[in-house]
């Protein structure tokens, strides 16, 4: 896979295991479907504690990174490291382990569970998925004592999210906001570092929208570094200190939003010219 | 006065949301029902006794599997239609364990001559085995593709016990065999005579005989539905324990949405595998105490039928509950299983039918001529071939009234703890999780 080094500028190499200002970072990914090369050597960085844009127009290969980047598809080049740590072609059960958690375009709650169940079960390290402590009398006791510390910290996180009254209200039962906020809140309970959203505002209502953007704020001041992929231009450039264009399969432009909206590329990339 | 009323009806109904009243009215009414057809049939005390004991068999055997069920389909949406195949090979191995070295008289081939619970332990490991071979290389296919091999490999177990192949074999010097079509026969002496033998149980036998003229034949069988009963309510528990865990939380989620799940963290596959080996052991350990006391069993009884009952069991009582798939259970043997004989044959204890013809085509010809008897005659004949019409019926009014099933509606926490709101949020204080 020759770097086609179209936005990336990684120059500098940075010292792996020390503070790395790279949280995550895509080079020459490359994944096809049949004939269609649906992502054609993107690469890109995130920043640690930065909260970065992916836009791009319909068919851009945007979903498809991301679904590369967590493990659902195996990609057939290039590689992705995160936190210097090469993730490339992991299970996407090993990538919530590293810290990297997504959202989906269309929010998977578990509809049958409740929202305290669908909160309680992403917690890592419970004892109590090994199936003999659940059972066992007296390791079961220590299942217990688990249980109830996590059942605190998940009526902190509705707290934090103000969705206290739907706790005991089963999933598929909520609207299609509180699903959102229900999906984030869940990630949440990784206790991740970075996170990936999936077109967080798709179908939100304007006042959700700037109450979820609130919560992403806030929680970007708490660390956690995030990567959204959005179709709202105008969201982005509010409120990202980075973007990333794609366009075809590849990275078309990198940077902050003044330089992106006046991108020519970028406009015609929007705007329909031959690119 | 209505008020008093109203009172009384939300006791009531306050009363029969505890799952033991629930249990304990429904089979209080099917044990009192099945009383008084025996007291219509002019049956004595024993008789009738014996009766509900057979249903107790019954019900505790198909209580288990349909709860093992659950595990697979209602918790984790592991779609196991080879049922049968699981309890055949718990069955067989345990016998040809417990099989006496000896080949003697008309015992046929010989067995390990293990004693009985080393040979039980190996059937419900044989089982748990089979469910790993089958659930490695399968758990990756789509559901519908799952099923299809568990089928298939109900089948392979089936056919392969009923092979001459494997017939009489040789593993490692050792001479082995199924018995193929013949049958294989249990002739190492009663399995439960650990129980039998103690001091205790000689003045159960007394008891019995004084309370209901039981002879020790009888007494034995009654305390071996004892001893199930014991082994359901420990099986019950199991899978209670299991759901109400983080595990079961898991269990829950890949039900709802696999891949979901997998990006939150879990392996679901090593889930999926466990839980599928768990299933399949208690479907071995439920065929074992199916049928090892009786003198020998044949592959006809593994029949994919056999698969199907437990279905309809796990449907009627609602896939997701395990209450439900206890209750399922004691429906299914009370109505559809044994229910029709006792149909006919209370019904003939009031009206005597003639000769019925021999074919179908001969009941049906004097239906043209106005004589619609014959006819009549010949269905009653044929009750028990009806049986299977009156399930499918069973099933199609349900699918279309009550899909959830009876107790399927009701979500069972996946928590070891109740979900209850924080004490000191007393607002909205209250409900917790469904208790048993």
């Amino acid at each position: 896979m020759s770097d086609t080094e179209i936005g990336s500028q990684s120059d500098t190499v940075q010292p792996e295991g020390q503070q790395n200002d790279v949280e995550l970072k895509v080079d020459g990914l490359v994944k096809r479907f049949g004939g269609i090369t649906a992502v054609d050597s993107a690469s890109f960085e995130v920043e640690s504690g930065s909260m970065t844009g992916l836009i791009g127009p319909n068919g851009a290969g945007k979903s498809t990174t991301f679904h590369c980047i967590t493990g659902i598809h195996r990609p057939d080049g290039g590689s992705v490291r995160f936190q210097g740590n090469d993730i490339t072609g992991i299970r996407p059960y090993q990538c919530a382990d590293y810290g990297l958690v997504r959202t989906f375009q269309i929010a998977r709650e578990m509809a049958n569970m409740t929202v305290l169940e669908n909160l309680m079960l992403p917690a890592k390290q419970q004892s109590g998925e090994q199936l003999w402590r659940s059972v066992m009398p007296f390791a079961r006791r220590d299942v217990i004592e688990e249980e109830r510390e996590l059942l605190e910290r998940v009526w902190d996180i509705l707290e934090f999210f103000e969705i206290e009254h739907i706790a005991e209200e089963k999933a598929g039962n909520l609207s299609g906001g509180q699903r959102k906020l229900l999906e984030m809140a869940r990630a949440l309970m990784i206790e991740p570092e970075m996170l990936l959203l999936d077109e967080p505002f798709a179908g939100v209502n304007p006042t959700l929208e700037h109450k979820l953007l609130d919560h992403i704020h806030e929680l970007r001041e708490e660390g956690y570094t995030f990567l959204i992929v959005e179709h709202d231009m105008d969201l982005i450039m509010e409120n990202c200190e980075r973007v990333i264009v794609m366009h075809q399969g590849s990275v078309l432009a990198e940077g902050n939003p003044e330089t992106i909206t006046s991108n020519e590329q970028v406009i015609e990339a929007y705007l329909g010219g031959d690119v | 006065m209505s008020t008093n009323a109203t009172d009384t009806r939300v006791r009531l109904e306050t009363l029969w949301e505890h799952d033991a009243v629930k249990i304990l009215a429904i089979f209080g009414v099917i044990y009192l029902t099945y009383a008084l057809i025996g007291l219509a049939l002019g049956y004595s005390l024993d008789g009738i006794v014996n009766t509900l004991r057979r249903m107790t068999y019954l019900i505790a055997v198909y209580g288990m599997v349909t709860l093992a069920l659950n595990l697979h389909w209602g918790y984790t949406g592991i779609f196991n239609i080879g049922i049968a195949g699981f309890m055949a090979v718990g069955l067989y191995v345990t016998m040809m364990l417990a099989k006496p070295t000896d080949p003697a008289g008309a015992a046929q081939y010989a067995g390990l001559g293990l004693p009985m619970p080393v040979a039980i332990v190996g059937g419900v490991v044989a089982a748990g085995l089979a469910g790993l071979i089958v659930a490695i290389p399968a758990l990756r296919l789509r559901a519908d593709y799952f099923a299809i091999t568990t089928i298939a490999f109900a089948e392979i177990v089936r056919l392969g016990i009923t092979s001459g192949a494997l017939q009489e074999f040789s593993l490692f010097g050792i001479e082995l065999g199924t018995g193929g079509g013949r049958g294989l026969i249990g002739n190492y002496g009663d399995p439960m005579n650990v129980i039998f033998e103690l001091e205790v149980f000689s003045s159960f036998v007394d008891l019995t005989n004084s309370l209901f003229g039981f002879g020790p034949r009888q007494a034995r069988a009654l305390a071996y539905s004892m001893v199930l009963v014991i082994v359901l309510t420990g099986i019950y528990w199991l899978i209670q324990r299991t759901s109400r865990s983080p595990f079961g939380r898991v269990l829950k989620a890949i039900r709802e949405d696999e891949e979901a799940a997998q990006s939150l963290g879990k392996n679901t596959n090593h889930f999926k595998i466990k839980v599928f080996v768990l299933g399949c052991a208690l479907m071995g350990l439920a065929g074992i105490l199916w049928r090892f006391r009786r003198t020998g069993v044949t592959p006809e009884a593994f029949r994919p039928h056999v698969t199907f009952y437990i279905w309809i069991a796990l449907i009627i009582g609602g896939a997701g509950s395990n209450t439900g798939s206890v209750l399922g259970s004691g429906l299914f043997v009370a109505i559809l299983f044994e229910g029709p004989q006792y149909f006919r044959r209370l019904v003939e204890q009031v009206i005597t039918f003639g000769d019925a013809p021999n074919t179908f085509a001969g009941s049906v010809a004097p239906i043209l001529s106005g004589n619609t008897a014959p006819f009549v005659r010949y269905t009653f004949e044929e009750f028990q071939t009806l049986q299977f019409v009156l399930m499918g019926v069973a099933l199609v009014f349900l699918m279309h009234r009550r899909p959830e099933g009876l107790l399927g509606h009701r979500e069972e926490t996946a928590a070891a703890i109740p979900l209850i709101r924080r004490s000191n949020d007393d607002s909205t204080a209250g409900r917790g999780g469904d208790s048993s």
